[in-house]
């Protein structure tokens, strides 16, 4: 009895990995299928031409990439700067704990949530306008929890004695930091960070109402002009137009070229990742 | 013989927990004294007051009087990070830096502003030498401090911590992760040491103290049993507790 318990728990396990491997794999597949036929060069660097019916993605692309720069660019220092307060300066443990709340509830807020706090603040009060910039800080806020804590990790995975050897030679609290804690956190802190580019590529609600606009005929002149997107492009192929037969598959192209580019970033961070374990030696 | 650290009833609280209990003590210059005693009886917070590396733990609370060089090394003209580099520490484990072994003895004279890369290397090549460790590190200075065999390690950290040229020295069980060669080499450079530093080292090591050692400290449950010279406390003991701990009653 306990041995055929066992093996029902087993077989339970087994099947669930199994279907989570599946509908992952299935989503790849299909989308590769469905998308493979309109790769192409010139899929990737051309502008989308009669009513988006023909021709590429190129602006959309640009502007997925000025999306991510601009956000990593803004949530980077900040969330690394917040990680190394959390860590290493905070007093009392009641405010940090306050703080740390703070942040994990903002990684549950839904992004759509995200892109309205973006238009009312960085759109409407700061007038930056539908914009690069109002869609770059929106993101930025969306992925600064995901940095703050892959820094905060990182972070508090140097070990003590590093520190100490460095206190008890004379330095202050904030040379100990620069140059040891962050040197030796640095992997750590670029994984989260590129992951955390994936994620912001992906996603659509922040940069709905802040960033993306529909169809442009000119990549932006200045981070106050409004872009292209991939995922906007996708929603936008399978919403308006007229005519399906051709939108649908360029946006299958879109949804491939977006999940290889996903793919691409989060294989960066692996590989980072696995270069700094290897040369790690504590 | 000088004084070098004169200390008045030193008290210390981790929290609620009295772990120094009235300590007076007088560690003469340029000798080793050694602090011996059973496991957890605030042999290593003791040393590390001599450097405020309690301060680092938070609750910590002192009291009493800590003089170097006739100074209160706890009022609040003392700048601490001067004090740290006038008392450097060697600490257990072997613990250098993720970095080149060049860099690792710099570390201390960049922190301190130290530009002039002739002068770096120069004093880099001097505080290596008289950790005894240039001959087997002069050809690789640039390879990782992590190349470098245990007992070398520990004495890259020795010459990073006199890279910084520091009156004192402490020790916090240097040896005790080193093999037997190792620590023989060790012992050796820290009779040499002595000629120019205060050395105050913390061992578990009855043989080792009694070796290296000008001076000992018996320390129990936080308490200053009997400080002595060396040869007087290994072979005519004032109080029984001390005798009962070096013949292995207890410990």
């Amino acid at each position: 009895m306990r041995r055929f318990k066992q093996r029902l728990g087993f077989t339970l396990l087994r099947l669930s990995v199994f279907i989570v491997f599946l509908s992952l794999l299935s989503l790849v597949v299909f989308i590769s299928l469905k998308g493979f036929k309109m790769l192409s060069l010139s899929f990737l660097l051309e502008f989308p031409r009669r009513g988006m019916t023909r021709g590429g993605i190129f602006p959309a692309l640009i502007g997925t990439l000025l999306l991510c720069i601009g956000a990593i660019v803004f949530a980077l220092p900040l969330g690394v700067l917040a990680a190394i307060y959390l860590r290493e300066y905070t007093g009392t443990r009641k405010w940090v704990r306050i703080i740390r709340i703070g942040i994990n509830n903002l990684a549950g807020v839904p992004s759509v949530v995200f892109g309205l706090f973006g238009l009312a603040i960085f759109v409407k009060l700061f007038g930056f306008g539908v914009s690069v910039l109002s869609g770059s800080l929106t993101l930025g806020i969306l992925i600064l929890p995901v940095i703050i804590r892959a820094s905060e990790e990182a972070i508090s995975s140097v070990p003590s004695s590093f520190k100490e050897a460095s206190f008890a030679l004379g330095a202050t609290k904030w040379q100990t930091i620069r140059k040891v804690v962050l040197p030796n956190a640095l992997p750590g802190i670029l994984t989260g960070a590129i992951l955390s580019i994936g994620r912001a590529a992906g996603e659509t609600a922040p940069i709905l109402f802040t960033a993306a606009t529909f169809y442009t005929r000119r990549l932006p002149v200045s981070p106050f002009r409004e872009v292209m997107a991939l995922p906007y492009h996708i929603y936008a192929l399978m919403t308006e137009g007229t005519k399906p037969e051709f939108q649908v598959p360029i946006a299958y192209g879109t949804a491939l070229v977006l999940l290889l580019l996903v793919f691409a970033v989060n294989l960066i961070a692996i590989i980072i990742r696995s270069r700094s374990r290897r040369k790690r030696k504590w | 013989m000088v004084n070098k650290i004169i200390i008045r009833n030193l008290n210390l609280w981790f929290g609620e927990n009295h772990v120094l209990n009235n300590i007076d003590i007088s560690i003469p210059e340029k000798l080793i004294t050694a602090i011996m005693g059973p496991s957890g009886c605030g042999k290593s917070t003791f040393l590390r007051c001599l450097n405020r590396m309690n301060d680092l733990i938070e609750g910590t609370k002192i009291s009493g009087s800590l003089l170097i060089d006739e100074k209160d090394i706890y009022s609040d003209s003392i700048d601490i990070f001067d004090l740290r580099k006038r008392v450097g520490m060697v600490f257990q484990k072997p613990n250098p830096f993720p970095k080149s072994i060049f860099e690792n003895v710099a570390y201390g004279l960049k922190i301190h502003g130290v530009k002039d890369k002739g002068i770096i290397s120069e004093e880099v090549e001097k505080a290596l030498r008289d950790a005894n460790l240039w001959d087997e590190a002069k050809d690789r200075l640039s390879s990782s401090a992590f190349d470098l065999s245990g007992g070398q390690q520990q004495r890259l950290c020795i010459a990073r911590a006199l890279a910084v040229e520091p009156e004192i020295i402490l020790f916090d069980e240097p040896a005790s992760a080193l093999d037997p060669i190792s620590s023989a080499k060790l012992e050796e450079l820290l009779g040499e040491l002595k000629e120019n530093y205060t050395i105050v080292i913390v061992t578990h090591n009855l043989q080792q103290a009694a070796r290296i050692s000008d001076w000992t400290a018996f320390l129990m449950l936080g308490e200053l049993i009997e400080f002595d010279r060396t040869e007087k406390i290994f072979t005519a003991p004032q109080d029984e507790r001390t005798e009962n701990y070096l013949t292995g009653k207890f410990g």
